[in-house]
């Protein structure tokens, strides 16, 4: 039954994994609990972690539409949750006035009525859907400016949209909240509040190796066991920007394309640029660092396979 | 639910609050519901669960992690344990009076401080050139005032307020005289007359300051401005929104969450209860680092301005310092550095530390008495080239 809520962390861990995502214990009960008990979930992480992914997963394993609202610096009401469609309303009052035999009452009904109203994607995740309620996700909410932060606030803690002309839309079943944030700015408390909050930190080598057998499955498994070491290792050392779970699918690809089957220094060298998005940081581990790095992952590798 | 395990949540809420977490009843409530909807079968997802209710930011999941760790294993080694602390509270109860009853204090003994000897024949002198107190404080250097000047010069620092260049946003407003059109609101406006030709309703871009992020040097060469650099930025965080304030000295602490208490005083106590390293050495190249990698992305977004306050004599000579002094010129849009050091006449760039820095900055002002941050009003508030003329004169003496 793919369209009914998961009854427990194992199914909702379950669920994620039928969607190729390969989750941890920790985001799966932060996740159960927001389906179960209909709140917001509030996801925040460095960029390229899979926050934005999880809503996608949860609308193709659910069944839901997925409705996304990418945030950005002057983000306003009539882009995020709805606008009069004042052209067909002027059409509306240009073709009653022609025919003549329309009465002012009924025009004046009609004309703030649904049929003019363009929906977007706040006050779309409000309506009654056949499927169940939509996934609905606000992605990276830092990027917007505060006064549009203070009016989701309505919206998240009582799945309601007041329109002026209309009246209150409310949702007869709570949509499913995704909130991502990538820490650019501090998110409000009030806001935080009302969702359930959860850190999506860098997978360990054991689940990342998971992700590349789900992600990429062509990769060699001893190239994918490297690849994962190399990364872990970049990931503990002090970059400006420490490469996600992003760049490392990236990665592995790319070296399928070169047909590769084993990391090799310069192979390293050349391929970089698909890890590492700092000049500086690139500066740094080219050369003889990522050779010494390559090295330690290898005996380590050696060493655990040995035992 | 089982009466006990309500209760012990709401004991563990209480131990978390007293640690310092923001848990009200609400969470609380939250939390209740949350333990019935994964069970307390498995000790995990009763930790994560718990922990997606208590935990907002992630600075907190240290605490929590400890607190859980101590309260489920035993509760009443936590309970045990906050009892111990309730004295420890009682006794500081009277020391967080202490500074008001001071300031009462002060208050009601009048202007004690004003009888220092040689200060006051300088006044007299002044006051012969008929130059007022006032004027004649805005002239003198932070380093040579007496307490009562002190504090009159705080007085006068907490009215600075500081107008920056503003910034054009994405949003629109009204303006019956902007450059554009706004579609939306001219057709409403025709509606009105039931499609019958209307003026056009015309918008222009909405403006907003920049966020201003200051970087202050509390180092022991900088102990007599330091003082009165807080009371600035504290006057600064308190004028407008968007401010954050940083200070370092061998490390870097953000101490902007403390200048927003409104009370001058209470502010400063937490800033100075907050930073670790008060008048030690400098090290401008790691604490530039630091806030590269941990701030620069927060808090530089939106166009920042940054104040750099420091005079530039770095403990590590420079090393470093340069790469980092670029990086972060190139992510924000104006570094101007501010030096009390360029007060005096014979102050050439020598020494590495300033050498280092100099070819980064987009303007290079002295910051020494009440008219130099008067002075730097008019600096942010001219947005002109990213390089300011004044600095010419420097980088050539540097070269």
């Amino acid at each position: 039954m793919p369209n009914t809520l998961p009854a427990s962390v194992d199914d909702t861990l379950d669920l994620l994994r039928r969607g190729n995502y390969v989750a941890d214990r920790s985001l799966a009960t932060a996740l159960y609990l927001a389906l179960k008990l209909r709140r917001p979930l509030f996801l925040e992480g460095e960029a390229g972690v899979g926050k934005t992914e999880i809503a996608k997963v949860l609308s193709a394993t659910l069944g839901r539409r997925l409705l996304r609202l990418q945030c950005y610096e002057g983000l306003d009401v009539a882009a995020a949750v709805y606008e009069w469609n004042y052209a067909r309303q002027m059409m509306e009052i240009r073709l009653a006035e022609a025919s003549g035999d329309r009465d002012r009452e009924a025009l004046g009904a009609d004309l703030f009525s649904e049929r003019f109203l363009i929906k977007r994607p706040l006050l779309q995740a409000l309506e009654p859907d056949p499927a169940g309620a939509p996934v609905l996700l606000i992605d990276e909410l830092d990027r917007t400016d505060e006064p549009f932060e203070a009016y989701l606030l309505e919206i998240l803690s009582d799945f309601q949209v007041s329109i002026p002309e209309f009246g209150t839309v409310t949702a007869p079943e709570p949509p499913i909240v995704i909130l991502t944030s990538n820490r650019t700015r501090e998110i409000h408390d009030a806001l935080k509040r009302r969702c359930f909050y959860h850190w999506v930190d860098y997978p360990n080598a054991e689940r990342e190796r998971a992700i590349l057998a789900v992600k990429a499955p062509n990769a060699d498994a001893r190239l994918a066991a490297q690849v994962v070491g190399v990364v872990q290792s970049l990931r503990g050392m002090d970059l400006y920007k420490a490469p996600g779970v992003a760049e490392t699918l990236d990665w592995a690809q790319a070296l399928v394309e070169l047909n590769q089957l084993e990391l090799e220094p310069s192979v390293i060298n050349d391929t970089l640029g698909t890890l590492l998005k700092y000049q500086d940081d690139i500066a740094r581990i080219q050369g003889s660092e990522a050779a010494r790095i390559l090295a330690q992952v290898k005996t380590e590798l050696a060493a655990s396979t040995a035992r | 639910m089982q009466g006990g395990l309500a209760i012990n949540l709401m004991h563990f809420a209480r131990a978390l609050r007293a640690a310092g977490l923001p848990v009200g009843p609400g969470k609380l409530l939250q939390a209740v519901e949350a333990v019935e909807a994964v069970g307390i079968g498995n000790r995990a997802d009763f930790y994560w669960a718990l922990h997606a209710v208590f935990v907002n930011r992630r600075d907190q999941r240290e605490v929590f992690d400890q607190a859980f760790h101590v309260f489920w294993r035993n509760p009443d080694i936590l309970k045990r344990m906050m009892g111990l602390m309730l004295p420890t509270i009682r006794t500081e109860s009277p020391d967080t009076q202490d500074p008001l009853s001071r300031r009462v204090a002060d208050a009601l003994r009048g202007t004690a401080p004003e009888a220092e000897g040689p200060e006051k024949s300088e006044i007299e002198v002044d006051a012969a050139f008929t130059v007022s107190a006032q004027e004649r404080l805005q002239e003198k250097d932070f380093e040579k005032m007496s307490a009562a000047e002190m504090a009159e010069a705080k007085r006068m620092l907490a009215r600075i307020a500081l107008p920056v260049a503003e910034v054009t946003t994405r949003r629109h407003r009204p303006d019956p005289r902007g450059p554009r059109v706004d579609p939306r609101a001219t057709l409403r406006r025709m509606l009105r007359s039931g499609g019958d030709l209307a003026d056009l309703a015309r918008r222009s871009r909405r403006t907003r300051p920049p966020p201003l992020v200051v970087l202050c040097d509390i180092s022991g060469s900088m102990t007599r401005y330091s003082r009165m650099l807080l009371h600035f930025m504290h006057a600064l965080s308190n004028d407008r929104d968007r401010v954050h304030s940083f200070v370092f000295g061998t490390r870097l602490t953000n101490i902007t969450r403390h200048l927003r208490h409104k009370d001058v005083d209470v502010a400063l106590d937490a800033v100075s209860a907050a930073v670790a390293d008060w008048s030690g050495g400098t090290r401008i190249g790691t604490a530039l680092h630091a806030f590269n990698r941990t701030w620069a992305r927060r808090v530089l977004g939106q166009g920042a301005v940054v104040l750099l306050i420091t005079d530039g004599l770095d403990r590590d000579a420079g090393e470093g310092l340069a790469a980092e002094a670029e990086r972060l010129h190139k992510s924000c849009r104006r570094l101007v550095w501010l030096n009390p050091l360029l007060r005096w006449e014979g102050f050439a760039p020598k020494s590495s530390g300033i050498r280092a820095l100099l070819p980064h900055v987009d303007d290079f002002r002295p910051v020494h008495n009440l008219n130099s941050l008067a002075g730097l009003a008019d600096a942010l508030n001219r947005d002109g080239p990213r390089r300011a003329e004044s600095l010419r004169k420097w980088l050539k003496e540097a070269a």
